[in-house]
């Protein structure tokens, strides 16, 4: 939280202070609508012209008992007038609804933040619950921030008495107190979120009335409060001019496979097991049908991805979406279709493994699997989106390369990327690429080769059942060239095997170069893959505003990489691969670069990198 | 299924239907007289040769596919059903048959079966029972009988077996029927309704394995005991069976039992059989008459109406379009709330 300048509100008769970034924390009991709070928070700041950038951490359990830490649910945001990439590393504030969320959340509020407890929760029982030996109100625990007690639910509770709800519908309007006291404190407007609330509660105007009271209430009990003598000015961030919406991953994601099917002018087939946390695009999916959209919740993983290898055999978009343990799953289907080079989409929104890990927290542990993870010699196209927003174009290239290849692409995402929300520019529609398949029909006067390949690509011919004359076979058995006929013709499948390999290694000729912010040659690059781009830009740049001389380079294409990597790893005299896993981009680099020298920044906490934590690890080699 | 189809000007043959491919069978194994038959009964009907589509699993019968000259995919152990189920979805004018084994579809691939018959989804399933598991060269099956002295059961099987049919009643399929290798008559007869069902047909064939399971149907099915074991099921006719047509089944509480049959007796106490039954007892009832207890039903044991999961999912997006009008694309990507940073 940097300074700026202070001004005298005469009016409020308080400070207001203009600062440059704010990290605000929300958590509470996972019924306390914190996600709900976050969310309206968020919304705020991006209609006031903030950059911004979210993340939900909740617990996998659904409803732990009330009270206890199992149940914490936190939503944390930071927001800029500069741009900025992440949702901020330890918070400047914490609204903590109970004991157990304070207890759950202190370690990630920085040193001398401002920490915001619901007072009248830290009863005896609660306290119990959270299992707080001590009352962290009346000790020391607190001795290192700035503390401000509020009786959230007596304070919510008065303010609703004259409202006809029930006493437990009041407990629940606490959140939009809490709420009104941070739009206060940061000079927000309610303007949007009563709007919010009066076309949600439509059909209950007493409950709309209570929330609005609340958020009202919330906003001048702050105001009055002596406590909170200061108001912090956020202004209008400098982002590129254009139209913006908030976005979140799994959102873009499956905005982006609509977008790419009818740019190809196919159905979208999605066909997928629910699974934490990639099944936001299952149901995002299911609720866009009057886009075509089909979606298949299958009765297992495996059926999963059976299932759009029937859609891709059929001509049109199939697509699954999985996490960790449905990619092992997935692995002899997908096997499947590298054989019969069928194209298709496979989403693994990756969480902390190994087995079923951390389903709700993140993890880049799956880089290895998708690109070895099967039986024999199978490679596959691997991308991986490096932003929220960047999910949406990240699908429509995995889709580019599908139709172009005829190969499944490996769409690995990840669950921070899945949930974690910022604005989104939005795309100039007529400007995305036509993605329209040629597929073929009967010449009759030449035999249809199933296997025939384009010369360029080296891609097979995407005849679909129900074209005339193109009848044919095709399966798992090792293929003969040209007519995919069964064949353990010892020559033929060696080709067929170099053949698949040489057709995804061809990829890298038509994907973009890998570009490097910062010195073209040196001491150090940093190079990324995938969601942790956010933190790396951030840190790196904070880095060279040090004066420090380090490059940045991010990896969205896994398999092939883009051709002109070696190039650029050998300007450097070390490169630095930070990943969410012990080191498995850098097993890659390794094998193919042995010249270069690498060293890693791993962690497999459950949680992104911070910026502090990356600026310090990069500092050591520098 | 046969109505969703539009006539084809040039009739076909059975030769029309026949690959390229050299058939790698056993000599003497029952799935050559399958492949005759399938290639048979499509000929006889006027569905356009590329429309149809042959998907099967791992196993000898799932060999099928490249022996007839439509599309094809041999897929993966257990997981035909979930790729036909795929297909069925994106393209409503194909007809879809899954070929696969009593290993394939009941063991490895058990799961898909059940939730394929359950939602209705308008394919054809073949399933070849032979009780053996043929391609891996002879290891017992899920439906191979208790005591079965196999390679992998040497002092003899200790699994109970499954009843393929039990399965696909337990399942609520819309259409069952059991057929068998050495009658090609009656197996055509019996494809030729499942392609005219619309919906989910499940048909069981007893096959016979030559090399791993000689004759395991024999004590059934044999020229010497077929008139006296086996009982051919005709819509609202008595279970009428024995070299002279002289035994008929009736229930005494909820058992069948045989009965002596004269054409003239009074037919309101026997069992007449109902292939429209909307409850499933009757059928599972047939499909528990067992060798050696009792004589063993072939033919349709249930053929009802019912709408499929193909047409309900293209229901849906009629209904959505309907009610949203055709998707727009700049209006989903913008979403509810947007808001412009000016230069």
């Amino acid at each position: 939280m940097s300074l700026t300048g202070l001004t005298k509100d005469a009016k409020m008769s308080k400070v207001k202070q203009e600062i440059d970034a704010i990290t605000v924390r929300f958590a509470g009991d996972s019924g306390d609508g914190m996600q709900l709070a976050g969310d309206q928070f968020t919304d705020t700041t991006a209609i006031m012209g903030n950059d911004f950038s979210t993340l939900p951490d909740f617990p996998a359990e659904i409803r732990a008992p009330v009270g206890t830490l199992p149940g914490v649910s936190s939503f944390q945001i930071q927001f800029s007038n500069s741009v900025i990439f992440t949702p901020g590393d330890d918070a400047d504030v914490l609204v903590a609804m109970n004991p157990a969320a304070l207890k759950v959340n202190l370690i990630n509020v920085r040193k001398g933040g401002l920490v915001i407890v619901n007072s009248s929760s830290f009863t005896e029982m609660g306290l119990k619950k959270a299992n707080w030996q001590v009352n962290p109100l009346e000790d020391a625990t607190l001795k290192d921030f700035k503390v401000l007690k509020v009786p959230l639910s007596e304070l919510t509770k008065n303010a609703l008495k004259e409202h006809p709800l029930k006493m437990t519908e009041v407990e629940r309007c606490k959140n939009f107190f809490a709420l009104g006291m941070m739009f206060w404190l940061y000079d927000r407007s309610l303007e949007h979120t009563i709007t919010w609330i009066n076309k949600k509660f439509s059909k209950r105007q007493e409950m709309a009335a209570a929330n609005i009271s609340a958020v009202k209430a919330g906003y001048n009990y702050a105001d009055i409060t002596e406590t909170l003598p200061t108001q912090f000015v956020i202004t209008k961030s400098k982002l590129d001019p254009g139209t913006y919406r908030k976005i979140m991953g799994n959102e873009a994601a499956a905005i982006g496979l609509i977008t790419a099917a009818r740019l190809a002018k196919k159905t979208l087939f999605y066909g997928s097991y629910p699974i934490t946390p990639a099944s936001d695009i299952l149901h995002y999916l299911a609720t866009q049908k009057h886009f075509g959209v089909k979606t298949f919740q299958a009765e297992d993983e495996i059926a999963a991805i059976g299932s759009i290898i029937g859609a891709a055999f059929g001509g049109h978009l199939g697509v699954t979406g999985t996490s960790g343990p449905g990619m092992c799953l997935k692995a002899e289907a997908l096997n499947l279709a590298i054989m019969a080079e069928l194209p298709l989409i496979l989403i693994d929104v990756q969480r902390g493994g190994p087995s079923t890990g951390m389903p709700t927290k993140t993890e880049q542990g799956d880089l290895l699997q998708a690109i070895y993870g099967r039986n024999g010699e199978s490679p596959v196209a691997v991308v991986a989106p490096k932003t929220p927003a960047d999910c949406f174009d990240m699908a429509i290239e995995a889709v580019r390369i599908a139709f172009k290849y005829m190969t499944p692409v490996i769409y690995l995402s990840e669950g921070y990327l899945s949930s974690s929300s910022e604005p989104w520019k939005l795309p100039d529609i007529s400007k995305l690429p036509d993605l329209t398949v040629k597929h073929p029909v009967a010449d009759p006067l030449k035999k249809f080769l199933p296997y025939e390949r384009d010369a360029e690509t080296l891609a097979r011919p995407w005849a679909t059942p129900g074209t005339p004359g193109l009848e044919h076979r095709i399966g798992g058995l090792s293929k003969a060239d040209l007519t995919g006929n069964v064949s353990y013709d010892p020559e033929n499948n060696q080709r067929m095997i170099d053949l698949r390999a040489e057709k995804i290694r061809r990829i890298a000729l038509d994907i973009p170069d890998l570009e490097v912010r910062g010195p073209k040659s040196g001491k150090i690059l940093v190079l990324g893959w995938g969601g942790t781009y956010g933190a790396l830009y951030q840190s790196i740049d904070e880095l060279c505003a040090e004066g420090l001389a380090v490059a940045h380079a991010h990896l969205s294409y896994l398999n092939p990489f883009p051709k002109n990597l070696g190039h650029v790893l050998r300007q450097y005299e070390k490169v630095i691969v930070p990943e969410l896993n012990m080191g498995q981009l850098i097993v890659l680099l390794r094998y193919q670069y042995p010249e270069v020298k690498f060293v890693g920044i791993n962690k497999v906490k459950g949680h992104p990198f911070k910026i502090l934590e990356l600026k310090s690890k990069i500092k050591e080699y520098l | 299924m046969s109505d969703v189809f539009p006539t084809s000007p040039a009739p076909y043959t059975k030769d029309d239907f026949v690959s390229d491919q050299e058939v790698r069978w056993c000599p003497g194994c029952g799935d050559y007289a399958i492949l005759a038959v399938a290639q048979r009964t499509l000929a006889k009907f006027e569905i356009p040769r590329e429309r149809h589509v042959f998907i099967s699993g791992i196993g000898c019968s799932s060999r099928f596919p490249y022996y007839m000259n439509t599309y094809g995919f041999h897929t993966i152990h257990g997981r035909a059903p979930t790729i036909a189920s795929g297909l069925r979805c994106v393209n409503p004018d194909l007809s879809i048959w899954i070929i696969t084994g009593d290993g394939d579809g009941l063991s490895i691939g058990g799961n898909h079966l059940v939730h394929c018959i359950r939602r209705n989804i308008n394919v054809n399933i073949l399933l070849v029972n032979n009780q053996i598991y043929g391609l891996t060269k002879g290891q017992y099956s899920p439906t191979s009988a208790i005591g079965k002295v196999t390679k992998s059961t040497p002092s003899g099987s200790i699994d109970y077996p499954i009843n393929a049919l039990c399965i696909a009643i337990a399942s609520e399929a819309t259409f069952i029927a059991r057929t068998l290798d050495t009658d090609p008559k009656h197996m055509g007869y019996v494809f030729e309704r499942a392609m005219a069902h619309k919906g989910v047909s499940f048909i069981e064939i007893y096959q016979n394995c030559v090399i791993f399971n000689d004759k395991t149907f024999a004590p059934i099915t044999s020229r010497e005991t077929r008139e006296d074991r086996m009982i051919y099921l005709e819509d609202n006719k008595p279970l009428v069976f024995g070299k002279k047509q002289e035994k008929a089944i009736r229930l005494n509480g909820l058992e069948p039992e045989v009965v002596d049959y004269q054409s003239d007796m009074d037919h309101s106490k026997l069992l007449i059989h109902n292939e429209k039954s909307d409850s499933p007892h009757y059928a599972y009832l047939l499909s528990q008459m067992m060798h050696p207890e009792m004589p063993v039903p072939f033919g349709v044991f249930r053929a009802i109406e019912k709408p499929t999961y193909d047409d309900m999912m293209d229901g849906q997006i009629q209904d959505a379009v309907q009610a949203k009008g055709t998707g727009d694309l700049t209006k989903l990507i913008y979403g509810s709330s947007t808001w412009k940073v000016d230069a």
